[in-house]
């Protein structure tokens, strides 16, 4: 069964705004795309499931013009605030990039 | 009204792009040249500290070369959340800049500064008024929070640019702004709709980075007489796919189609997507609904301490197996040996980070149990004051270096310092303890605006 790193051609995270964190995967065509949406496994509970946080916490946007799927979730702090790790936010990606798709 | 085009040097001003780039977007036609100043990403500290994101001289290049653009082809210039942050002393970096290009260069135009640093009595006014709302995540707003702040800016839309540009400037530095705002003022002004002007507002405030492949260099939109807008880099090696604009709007954004601007939302799921030709894309179907009430984000950052760090690593297996335990008693020693110094435990925040295990994700790292041979850690004191910061922290270097723990047989030392000195003083650190919505009466009422005839 592939990860998702062996089947996406973007897996990233970034900030969005100093209080929130966004992670999305981008697939390289329409088949796939469709293909890995029909299973279902990336949805709003897999995220509050890898990020340990509440399902209500999360805002999750199927983005089929950009083959994307994205889910903006709260940062643990704001950036750069006390016990910060990562000021940018563009290295939490790694739990969903190791996700198995079963295609 | 025929098309409107704008171009975007880069994602932030001292960034750099490609001279030719900015040659090759005036040649497609331009009317207007812009870049974004800024962003709350790279953290608290600019707008705490007051000190720009990019070095001077670099700042200085980029928008040396759209000054003299600028004045040659008698367009408008405008630079976004300049110098980082958009407060006073960013604002008063830019300016002095812009001054200087046109002394060196002989350039001479009308310039406006807009300012976006807010006064704090006129904030707590909105809180008395009860019309402060927070941002999702973020705590309700007090007057307390408001007085720490070291400096509050509001993050100003469309409205200032345009009354600077109906005053006649050429070259507009705004405070703190939307990064689409100064793009979308200039084409709305040209009678462009409010969707396309703020969707290609949202495609120019990052440049190439919509671009495949990406990079810092300039942008090129054309807002076309039916409201499509067109994307496309002047630099050749460069495209603008559907693929590549569809995706730019993931970027740093919470929802991919849906943005609060103010004054309205502008919502592109219905957008189209088509390439116009193979370094080109059209996006159509973009909408605009104005909001009943005009709102603005403010943004503040308090300073929360001095930060010392000093940097060491382990590759010890005993010391590893039982790292949390061996943490415990530095944690200890450091707490006791401090308070004989006269610092007690409530003056500082002690702190260690480990790469290797979770030092990239935290409690969210699924794969702490399993670190690696070998373990990086950042030793992180914030304190009060400097003085105290850096006594905690040479406490802490020494008893994370030497303190015994169960099991030991590195009786020389625990830690690899690559360093000497070891010690990292870093000065002030700073956390966002403002960002949340207001209510203005008018637009442009947080906004003031300062003309100048800058003469070369």
């Amino acid at each position: 069964m592939p990860k998702l790193k062996d089947i996406a051609v973007v897996c990233k995270s970034k900030n969005a705004g100093p209080f929130e964190l966004t992670i999305d995967a981008v697939f390289g065509d329409k088949e796939t795309f469709d293909k890995v949406h029909a299973t279902g496994v990336i949805c709003p509970e897999l995220f509050a499931k890898l990020y340990n946080v509440s399902v209500d916490d999360i805002l999750f946007t199927v983005y089929e013009p950009g083959l994307a799927f994205k889910a903006t979730l709260p940062r643990l702090v704001s950036a750069g605030d006390l016990g910060d790790t990562d000021v940018y936010g563009a290295q939490q990606h790694g739990p969903l990039i190791e996700v198995d798709i079963p295609i | 009204m025929g098309d409107y085009r704008l171009l975007s040097t880069s994602g932030i001003l001292g960034y750099g792009y490609p001279e030719e780039s900015l040659e090759r977007g005036i040649e497609m036609g331009v009317d207007m040249l812009g870049v974004d100043g800024g962003s709350v990403d790279p953290g608290p500290h600019y707008l705490g500290s007051g000190k720009t994101l990019n070095s001077r001289l670099a700042m200085k290049r980029d928008i040396r070369l759209m000054l003299r653009a600028a004045v040659k082809h008698n367009i408008p210039v405008t630079v976004g959340t300049c110098g980082g942050a958009g407060g006073e002393p960013h604002l008063e970096v830019m300016a002095d800049i812009v001054r200087e290009i046109a002394r060196e260069d002989g350039l001479s135009f009308k310039m406006a500064t807009i300012h976006a640093e807010q006064d704090k009595a006129w904030v707590k006014k909105q809180l008395d008024a009860g019309t402060v709302r927070s941002m999702r995540n973020v705590p309700p707003l007090d007057a307390a929070t408001v007085d720490k702040a070291e400096r509050i800016v509001g993050c100003m839309g469309s409205e200032p640019y345009m009354e600077a540009l109906d005053q006649g400037a050429l070259v507009v530095l705004g405070g703190r702004s939307t990064d689409p705002a100064p793009f979308a003022a200039c084409a709305m002004r040209a009678q462009t709709d409010a969707a396309p002007a703020w969707y290609a507002g949202k495609m120019l405030e990052c440049a190439a980075a919509g671009a495949w492949p990406k990079g810092h260099d300039c942008i090129h939109v054309t807002i076309t007489d039916d409201g499509g807008v067109i994307c496309e880099p002047p630099n050749p090696i460069r495209r603008c796919t559907p693929a590549s604009i569809a995706n730019q709007s993931l970027h740093e954004n919470a929802s991919p189609t849906i943005f609060q601007e103010p004054g309205g939302v502008l919502d592109a799921s219905d957008c189209a997507f088509e390439a116009v030709s193979d370094r080109a894309t059209r996006v159509s179907g973009m909408t605009w609904t104005p909001d009943d009430k005009y709102t603005v984000k403010i943004e503040g950052a308090e300073l929360i301490g001095y930060r010392a760090i000093t940097i060491c690593g382990t590759r010890d297996p005993v010391l590893i197996a039982g790292y949390d335990n061996y943490l415990e008693i530095v944690r200890e020693n450091v707490v006791q040996k401090a308070e004989a110094l006269g610092v007690t435990p409530d003056k500082y925040h002690l702190n260690f980070r480990t790469y290797g295990r979770d030092g990239v994700m935290a409690e969210r790292e699924p794969l702490s149990d399993s670190p690696g041979h070998e373990l990086g850690i950042l030793v992180e004191v914030i304190a009060d004051d400097q003085e105290s910061a850096n006594a905690v922290l040479s406490v802490a270097r020494v008893n994370t270096m030497h303190n015994d723990f169960p099991g030991r047989l590195c009786k020389e030392g625990n830690m690899a310092f690559p360093f000497s000195p070891s010690d990292i003083e870093c000065g002030p650190a700073y956390r966002f303890n403002v960002y949340h919505i207001v209510e203005p009466k008018t637009p442009t009422e947080m906004f003031p605006i300062d003309y100048e005839d800058v003469r070369g």
